[in-house]
């Protein structure tokens, strides 16, 4: 199966355009909602409640999943915690290794997060880049009291000493292969599926 | 829109004139984002660590060198500015030695300005590093042309169909011929005022209305663009007095009257109050003039990080 992919993900071999093969679905939409709801549990069990608890969702996909966490948190403890969104283009390690640089989104927090305890949510957690430049980032809004990080899917093979503290789904996976995480907000469909990249 | 590439490729930065109207597009989004760096707490990102910006201005300039400096130092390039007045330029070096040297010591990009039209063309082409035009002669200021978009666009929300008056010494002013090429691109109309002797013959080939009327060029105009009269090239006696030129050309409360309800007063500084603009004016709700220095800084953080942002083994020392 073809899906149409932004060209930024898009991996090129002496020009050969590439396609995603998909393998299997391992989540579905009740499965996501299922971990989520999970996650937020433990967000209040951890938290011991969450009057001091603030979501920032990793540009993009972390976004709506943090948006999604509020709402379960708020089933729960019928608190409306503030929901921010972070970009992390102009902290990345890798951009004087790109060709051409990403495009810069914007970075959306209009709450302080000194001395709160911040979560940070993401979609995948793989090498632990994306989450030590949005610890960057973070320390240059301010001081938080603690960072915890939430993410859908724990995919494996770090290259820094980083951790989740909520995992939607443990999925081992080899480095070949791809996880796509798809929501309805942005992609239209709520999945998880795991592929990987051919060539055409 | 987010997630892909920036769609920017260019080494050089010479002119508004070799843009498409996309690649403007792409330096207003990123200065939004750029601008929300100047709001917060800690103005510094760690971007451009290790790339290395000159600033060589053979013209004085207050806001468009320290502008491009702070906006390298808040994406935490390192700068080196030359001046001229006690440079080996003194000595009779010669342009492109001058700036041959400067690469020599690993710089990655130069800001140049100079009296001269076509000098940052010629550099460019001359050597591997980049190089954003800073204004040469009468030829163009591409950045302050994107960044009087930027301050339009967030005042009115869009960029075509308007109606762009820019009045004073068309002649002289690069800053007016790179507005025009900007604003016919994005869609909008310009219409050019001044005394006969200040405007160029031939203009119109660049689809723009003229007249030698103000209120014509006012009535249900969105934006007045007010520009300095140049004092220091004047010695050709091009109109007799300063005072009958602002009884002519001078933007005050009354001429404004004929604008829309929401004009906008902009100016790209610096400004001979009382001349080109009455203070009334220049310090009323309507004149965005200090938004544009601080979107200034936003749109050269955004012009560098473009420019910067991709490989760096391409320059090494």
């Amino acid at each position: 199966m073809k899906v149409g992919i932004p060209a930024f993900f898009m991996p090129m071999k002496g020009g050969k355009s590439m396609y995603f093969q998909e393998k299997a679905k391992i989540m579905d939409k009740e499965a996501i909602k299922r971990a989520l709801r999970r996650i937020a549990h433990e967000i209040v069990e951890r938290n011991k409640g969450i009057s001091n608890v603030v979501l920032i969702g990793i540009r993009r996909r972390g976004v709506p999943l943090a948006q999604r966490l509020q709402q379960f948190l708020k089933e729960i403890e019928d608190i409306e915690v503030p929901v921010g969104s972070l970009d992390i283009t102009l902290y990345r390690d890798d951009l004087n290794l790109r060709l051409e640089q990403p495009k810069v989104g914007k970075t959306e927090i209009d709450f302080p997060i000194e001395n709160k305890d911040v979560i940070l949510v993401d979609d995948v957690l793989y090498t632990g880049r994306t989450v030590r430049s949005a610890l960057d980032a973070l320390m240059d809004i301010g001081r938080p009291k603690t960072v915890q990080l939430a993410v859908l899917v724990d995919r494996g093979h770090r290259e820094l000493p980083i951790r989740a503290d909520y995992v939607g789904k443990n999925v081992p996976t080899s480095r070949k292969e791809q996880i796509e995480v798809r929501l309805e907000e942005i992609d239209g469909v709520d999945e998880v599926v795991i592929g990987e990249w051919k060539e055409d | 829109m987010e997630g892909g590439l920036s769609m920017w490729k260019r080494k050089d930065l010479i002119g508004i004139e070799e843009l498409s109207r996309e690649e403007i597009e792409v330096v207003i989004e990123t200065a939004v984002s750029m601008k929300d760096i100047l709001k917060r707490p800690i103005k510094k990102v760690p971007t451009l660590r290790g790339r290395t910006i000159c600033t060589l201005f053979y013209e004085p300039s207050t806001r468009t060198r320290s502008s491009f400096e702070l906006a390298a130092k808040y994406l935490s390039a390192d700068t080196v500015s030359i001046a001229t007045a006690t440079s080996s330029v003194q000595k009779g070096e010669s342009l492109l030695d001058t700036v041959k040297t400067l690469e020599a010591m690993g710089i990655d990009l130069f800001i140049i300005r100079h009296s001269a039209s076509g000098v940052p063309s010629f550099i460019a082409k001359n050597i591997k590093a980049g190089v954003i035009n800073a204004g040469d002669g009468m030829h163009e200021h591409p950045t302050q042309a994107l960044l009087d978009v930027f301050t339009v666009y967030e005042k009115k929300g869009k960029l075509e169909g308007l109606k762009i008056a820019i009045v004073g010494d068309i002649f002289h002013s690069r800053v007016a011929r790179s507005n025009i090429y900007a604003w016919n691109k994005l869609g909008s109309n310009v219409i050019l005022c001044g005394p006969p002797t200040l405007i160029p013959p031939y203009i119109e080939n660049l689809n723009v209305k003229v007249t030698y009327d103000l209120n014509e060029a006012i009535e249900d105009a969105d934006i007045i663009y007010v520009l300095r009269l140049q004092l220091e090239r004047q010695k050709r006696g091009l109109f007799p007095t300063l005072r009958e030129y602002h009884m002519f050309y001078g933007i005050n409360q009354e001429r404004i009257k004929k604008a829309k309800k929401d004009v906008l007063v902009m100016h790209p500084g610096p400004m001979n109050r009382g001349v080109e603009i009455s203070s009334e004016v220049a310090d009323s709700l309507i004149s965005v003039i200090n938004e544009q220095v601080t979107n200034g800084v936003a749109v050269r953080m955004a012009l560098l990080y473009l420019m910067l942002g991709g490989k760096s083994d391409e320059n090494p020392v």
